[in-house]
Formats: structure tokens, sequence, C-alpha cells
């Protein structure tokens, strides 16, 4: 049975530096920020300041379509913490523009049953603001939903 | 014996073991110093004939329990004279401080070396609670950074996810990663030292509880208390000694791609294929010619991983490998993790299967001796630790 998004009441949240920041505050503007080299224009996560494939430091963020594919996804059926009850899925998205390319998340508003390697994907955040630490967004995935056609993804890939 | 790498100089001369168990509420250190002391007289030196010392993770270890002493630490409490020591987590796993033993023994660096590993992983849970166990200090560490806020806290959720992609691609089954728990369940029923010895069935495996799909309960192995230490010798320096020396045959060290949990290229494969390939090209023996196999198996499908990786099946192919757990038994063409594994026999943290390989080749495994009758014995034993961007090899032999 479909699980229905609701935010939990806390989460873990990280405490980015330095090339690690963009990615975590892309979502205040709603954009998955992906480090990709100027050079040989291939994407690469997690962020860096060197592309690894040419070596070229004439690399930074940039927007990406927020849209992927299930790489590959585990069901969690133990409780870690109270405020994630199990079941819940964890996934690897791979990326539209570049599908080597995984974002490592959580997917909701899904039955866990139903989640397929393949499955269609899109991005959204989840804004947390810690008491003490540092304001982030968590880039969330959730599934295409099914009236949306190959004409507006590519559309929104322009 | 071969050439190899230390062109046959670096030799393993003893081996030891503390008390192992859960929560036995033991120090680090009093455990490091029983293994320490007991390798070091199994192989017929005293403290003062030690040189070298070397260990992994070495200070700084993000989690309480995952290192029960440094080496440092050893070496003061037992008024060790070295002229080479070391200690470090960005090695080749586990047993990479083995291997950068024998690197020193076969130059000259070191004439006996002991090269330990502790864990009080059991009694750290249980005095301080799970939670503190992950997060000292209530921050994330960078390792989880990218993890934790999607409620992935544990190995069992990261490698869950390369397994799930494994039995995508490969037809890998949860039968054939039961083969692997059952296996190490039935050796550790022989092995008086193994933490969980009753004995367990198919059905059970697949009715015990998920932890993350496709791992159960029984896929994970068993946080527990103990140290295991070898003592690493140059051949020369080891003449006179009471043990017939284990021949250190190659080593496997290889990373070729970023160290992550989530970005190789080629997700139904890890760093244990890179450290396997360079285990092969140092050597003229090949996976054929192993008589008994301790792959790591703090999950079941890391054990997959390296048979994957070892090329005991073509890529892709173990779970053909795993539909018979008859090979794997100990009259089997490769006997696996003779001792019960990390799975049954308690998280030593790859040590211990290293320890269990000499145990092998020595003879001496009483019940679960591969060969059966006393005094029989295999002559090449692969051991390889590690998962995810953790891994390396050795291949011993007896002769
Ligand atoms: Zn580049």
């Amino acid at each position: 049975m479909a699980q229905t998004y609701t935010r939990p009441d806390f989460r873990l949240t990280p405490t980015p530096e330095g090339d690690d920041v963009v990615f975590w505050t892309g979502g205040e503007d709603d954009r998955l920020m992906i480090h990709r080299c100027r050079s040989c224009e291939q994407y690469f996560h997690p962020p860096a300041p060197a592309c690894f494939r040419c070596r070229s430091r004439d690399v930074a963020s940039e927007p990406v379509s927020g849209r992927g594919r299930v790489a590959t996804f585990t069901v969690n059926r133990q409780p870690w913490l109270p405020t994630l009850p199990p079941p819940y899925v964890i996934v690897l998205v791979e990326l539209e523009e570049q599908p080597d390319v995984r974002i490592f998340s959580q997917l909701v508003d899904v039955d866990p049953a139903e989640v397929r390697i393949g499955d269609e994907v899109e991005v959204f955040f989840e804004h947390w603001a810690p008491e003490g630490g540092t304001e982030v967004w968590l880039p969330l995935f959730r599934p295409v939903p099914p009236s949306v056609d190959a004409a507006t993804v590519s559309g929104e890939d322009a | 014996m071969s050439g190899g790498p230390f062109d046959g100089k670096a030799v393993i001369t003893g081996a030891g073991k503390s008390q192992v168990g859960r929560r036995l509420m033991r120090g680090g250190l009093d455990l490091t110093l029983e293994a320490s002391l007991r390798a070091i007289a199994d192989a017929g030196l005293t403290p003062d004939d030690i040189d070298g010392v070397a260990s992994y993770p070495g200070p700084g270890a993000p989690q309480r329990g995952f290192s029960g002493a440094d080496v440092h630490e050893v070496r003061n409490a037992l008024g060790l004279r070295t002229s080479w020591y070391m200690s470090g987590i960005e090695t080749a796993g586990q047993i990479g401080p083995v291997i950068e033993a024998c690197m020193a023994v076969t130059l000259g660096f070191a004439n006996h070396v002991l090269v330990f590993r502790s864990v009080w992983e059991s009694t750290a849970q249980a005095d301080g609670g799970r939670a503190s166990v992950l997060f000292d200090g209530g921050k994330l560490p960078p390792h989880m950074a990218w993890t934790a806020p999607f409620g992935a806290l544990s190995p069992a959720n990261w490698l869950a996810l390369p397994a799930q992609r494994y039995m995508h691609d490969h037809g890998l089954t949860r039968e054939h990663l039961g083969t692997v728990a059952l296996t190490a369940r039935r050796h550790a029923a022989l092995n008086p030292d193994a933490v969980f010895r009753d004995p367990l069935s198919m059905e059970d495996y697949l009715g015990a509880r998920m932890i993350s799909e496709p791992f159960g309960l029984y896929d994970c192995d068993v946080p527990c208390d103990g140290a295991t230490a070898v003592i690493v010798s140059r051949r020369d320096a080891a003449a006179g000694l009471p043990r017939h020396p284990l021949t250190v045959e190659s080593a496997g060290t290889g990373m070729f791609e970023r160290a992550t949990w989530d970005q190789r290229i080629d997700l139904t494969t890890m760093a244990a294929h890179d450290a396997a390939a360079t285990l092969w090209d140092r050597t003229t023996l090949t996976s054929a010619d192993v008589d008994v196999a301790q792959l790591y198996d703090g999950f079941t499908f890391l054990t997959v991983q390296w048979l994957d990786a070892l090329g005991f099946a073509a890529h892709g192919e173990v779970g053909a490998l795993l539909e018979d757990g008859a090979l794997l038994a100990l009259d089997g063409d490769l006997p696996l993790n003779t001792s019960g594994g990390q799975l049954s026999g308690g998280r030593l943290h790859g040590m211990g299967l290293l320890h269990e390989a000499c145990v092998q080749l020595w003879g001496e495994g009483q019940e679960r001796q591969v060969g059966g009758a006393v005094g029989s014995r295999p002559d090449v034993a692969v051991v390889a630790v590690g998962g995810g961007p953790v891994a390396g090899a050795m291949l011993l032999s007896h002769g």
C-alpha cells in the first residue's frame, strides 16, 4: 500500500562545508545541484575540487533536472530512529543527465513493495534548520506521476 | 613456494586469539595484550624478540568499540623495542597492516612483527547505548553525512543497495545468501570458540526478521569483543622456531576507483575486485589452487562479492556456486569460513579469518579441520576482507 509522505519530526542532518555546501542548499531554490567538470563536461558526485576523470580544476555545481531512475534500493525494516518508523525505502537514484552519477536518498510517496529498479523518480526537498546546526535542504525522491508524459519531461530538461 | 611479491621471505610463525564473546566487559587493551602474548608464545618467541608492531585502524576510530588498542598502547604496555611500526585505516582493508608487515620483514626493517586487531563493540554497545556508538557528540561523522539524513544509519543499508542490484542483474536469490549463513553456522557448531553454534535451517534463515532488504537478521554478522594477533617473520629469522612457517604467497591491495559506497562504475562489483585482481597478478597461483577460503562475511553478500572478485565463478554467476552448500563444506571443493566466519563466530573484523586460515594450514582445526583426519591439512588458503571501498586479500601456503 502506498505510504503517503509526511515530513518526519526529526532527521539527522549533515553539517556541510566547502564543496559540499551547494549540494545541500540548492533546494532553497528548488534545484538539485551537481558538480560538473567544464573541461570534459562530465558530472560527478560527491563534489570535489577537481574532476577525477580529466583532473581539471575547472569544476562547479550546476542545476540538473532532478529526474532520474532507481539504480537500486532497499526497504529498511529496522527501526534506527524513533522519528523514522520502518518500513521506508532507501534509494540510489541515477541521474537522467548521466546515469553513472548516483544520489543517495530516500524514496517516499510509494508502496515499498512496488518499487522496482529502473523506476522513474523526481526530486523534492525537505528544509531543515536544526537549532545550533546548519540549515540544509535534503533532496528526497518520489515517483514521477504517471500523468507526466515524455514531452513534458524532455521539455523541462532543456 | 613461488616467488611472489615477498619472494617467499615473509612468513607467519604464530597466531593468537583472546577470549571472544558478547559483552565480556573487559577492556580493549586487556583483550589485545591477551591475544598478542598468545601469538608471541605461539611463535616460540618472547616480547624481546618482537621488533615490529602493526595494526588497523590506529588512533582516531570514529566509533566506540571499533578499536581496542593503538600500536603505541601495546608497545608501551609490553615495553617493546621496535625497529619498525605502523597503524592505519587507509590501507588494504583490515589485513592491510599484515601486508605492510610482510613488506617490512622482506625489506629487513624488522625480524618479527606483531600484527593485531581488536574490537569491543559488544561491550561498547552495552555500556553506551547504540546511539552513542554511532554518533559521538551527536554530529554525523563524515562517512555518514551522505547517508544518515535518509535513514540509512547502518552498513546493512549501504550494502543492501549493491546486493539488490546484483540480485536484479544476476539472478542471485535470498536462498543463495542463506547458503553462506548456513555454511558458517554449520562450521561454527564444530568450533567451541564460536559465538553462535545452534543449528540454523534455511527455514530459520528465511523466516528471520528483515533488517534491510534483502538482508535479514542472519545476513548480518554479530558484534563481539575480542582480539586477534599474528606474528609476521622474515623467513631467515624464523629458523628454529617451533611452527612450520606459512608462506605469504601474494597480497591483494588494489583500489582502482574512488573510495565510495555508491559511485563505482559497476554497482555489482566492489573494491574487492581490484584487490583480487592485484592478488592474482602477483603470483603464479590461481583460484584453482585454493584449498580453503576465508572470505569476509560482515554480511552474506560480501562473501558473494569475494567469491565473484576472486574468480571462483565468472562475474555475476556466484549464485550457481551457492546452489549446493556441499561445495563449501569441510569436505567440499572450496571449504568456506571454517571457523563460522563473522556471521556465527563473531566480528573480529577480518583478522579472525586470517587466524583461521593459519589454523587450517597448520592442521589444527580439530573437529572443523579441512580434510577431516587429524594431521591432514590444506596447502593453500585465501583470506579476503572488507566490503564496499574497503578491501584486502592474502594468499598463504604451507609450502
Ligand atoms: Zn573532467
